[in-house]
């Protein structure tokens, strides 16, 4: 909705963020995963993957998703590119 | 015959467990079926009270449980229909005076004695609530839509999940259709989404709730009541009927009407 008709209507919109923040608190609470605990978890499955092949880590992306009940965690991790003529 | 057990049950207080276990037994009485309906909140008893019946009691659960009296004393006859009963809970003792298996065979016998019944469970996540589910065949999960509602209920659906237990349905309680029109309450559909279980049925937000309960008079006796209305579907609902969902459209003004074009 428009902000301008938010604010003359009295709408504060205030239910938006009670979802996100929802969202996720109950995927903190489900999985036992702070943020803290997945950033560490982040730095530890780069460590690893870096060891057996070159990542780009600025561009990765470590999330939890949530499909009805279930959680699950979704890595999106770009591998470095390699210029094929320098490297033949 | 033999009954079939249904516990509600929501993880916070205050939510309206006991008004829906009340509602839901006297909206099933109404149609004919044989209810009994038990208090489990040891310590809190209320579902007496809300019923109207707090002068009727003699003995409770904990006497049925520790042999003191037989089921059928400890069943209350309701004032308005003779096939609905309550078992009220002890008020001077606590949640650790029974266990889930006691639970489990109070509800064996009580199989025979009726065609439902209904379990009011304490709040909380311990060994009241694990009381309260023992027996169950089916578990309804009131929420009310609010952050801290609904993030205890979502707990509450773990622990059932975990009990291994058939998957709870939700009741949504307290909807206010005007705040949720202007963008200031849940909906039932944002509420859905983020606990991710099956509904049945959303009770809008009635002052004649806090009318009926300060008379003893259920809701869902109450032709006119929006609340009342809503139980009684939930338990069209329980008896395996097909019952569209309230119609929660409120009164649009002209701000909203406007807004909407804008949306």
């Amino acid at each position: 909705m428009a902000d301008w008709l938010k604010r003359i209507s009295g709408q504060t919109g205030s239910a938006d963020e009670a979802k996100e923040r929802l969202k996720l608190v109950l995927i903190h609470d489900r999985t036992d995963i702070n943020p803290e605990t997945m950033e560490e978890l982040k730095d530890d499955i780069l460590k690893t993957i870096s060891q057996h092949i070159a990542i780009e880590p600025e561009s990765v992306k470590i999330t939890m998703m949530h499909e009805g009940r279930e959680q699950r965690l979704v890595a999106d991790i770009p591998l470095k590119h390699y210029d094929r003529k320098k490297v033949s | 015959m033999t009954a079939k057990i249904i516990t509600v049950t929501s993880g916070k207080g205050g939510v309206g467990k006991t008004t829906a276990t009340a509602n839901l037994a006297v909206a099933l009485a109404q149609i004919g079926q044989r209810v009994v309906c038990l208090d489990a909140d040891i310590g809190l008893r209320n579902l007496d009270v809300v019923m109207g019946l707090e002068n009727r009691i003699v003995y409770d659960l904990v006497d049925v449980i520790e042999g003191r009296c037989r089921l059928k004393q400890a069943m209350i006859r309701d004032k308005r229909f003779d096939d609905l009963h309550l078992i009220p809970a002890a008020q001077t003792r606590d949640k650790n005076a029974i266990s889930p298996s006691d639970m489990m065979k109070l509800g064996e016998d009580l199989r025979d004695e009726a065609d439902w019944v209904i379990i009011d469970s304490p709040a909380g996540i311990e060994r009241g609530f694990r009381n309260a589910i023992a027996p169950a065949d089916e578990i309804l999960v009131i929420t009310n839509p609010d952050v801290s509602a609904v993030r205890d209920a979502d707990r509450i659906i773990g622990l059932i999940e975990a009990e291994q237990k058939e998957p709870a349905k939700l009741i949504i309680n307290r909807l206010n259709p005007a705040m949720v029109q202007r963008g200031d309450m849940l909906d039932a559909e944002d509420v859905l989404e983020l606990l991710a279980i099956k509904l049945i049925g959303i009770v809008p937000e009635d002052e004649n709730v806090i009318v009926s309960t300060n008379v003893g008079k259920p809701v869902a006796l109450d032709e006119k009541s929006r609340a009342g209305q809503a139980f009684r579907n939930i338990s069209r609902r329980l008896m395996g009927d097909e019952i569209p969902l309230l119609n929660m459209d409120f009164k649009d003004d002209f701000l909203h009407k406007l807004s909407r074009m804008f949306k």
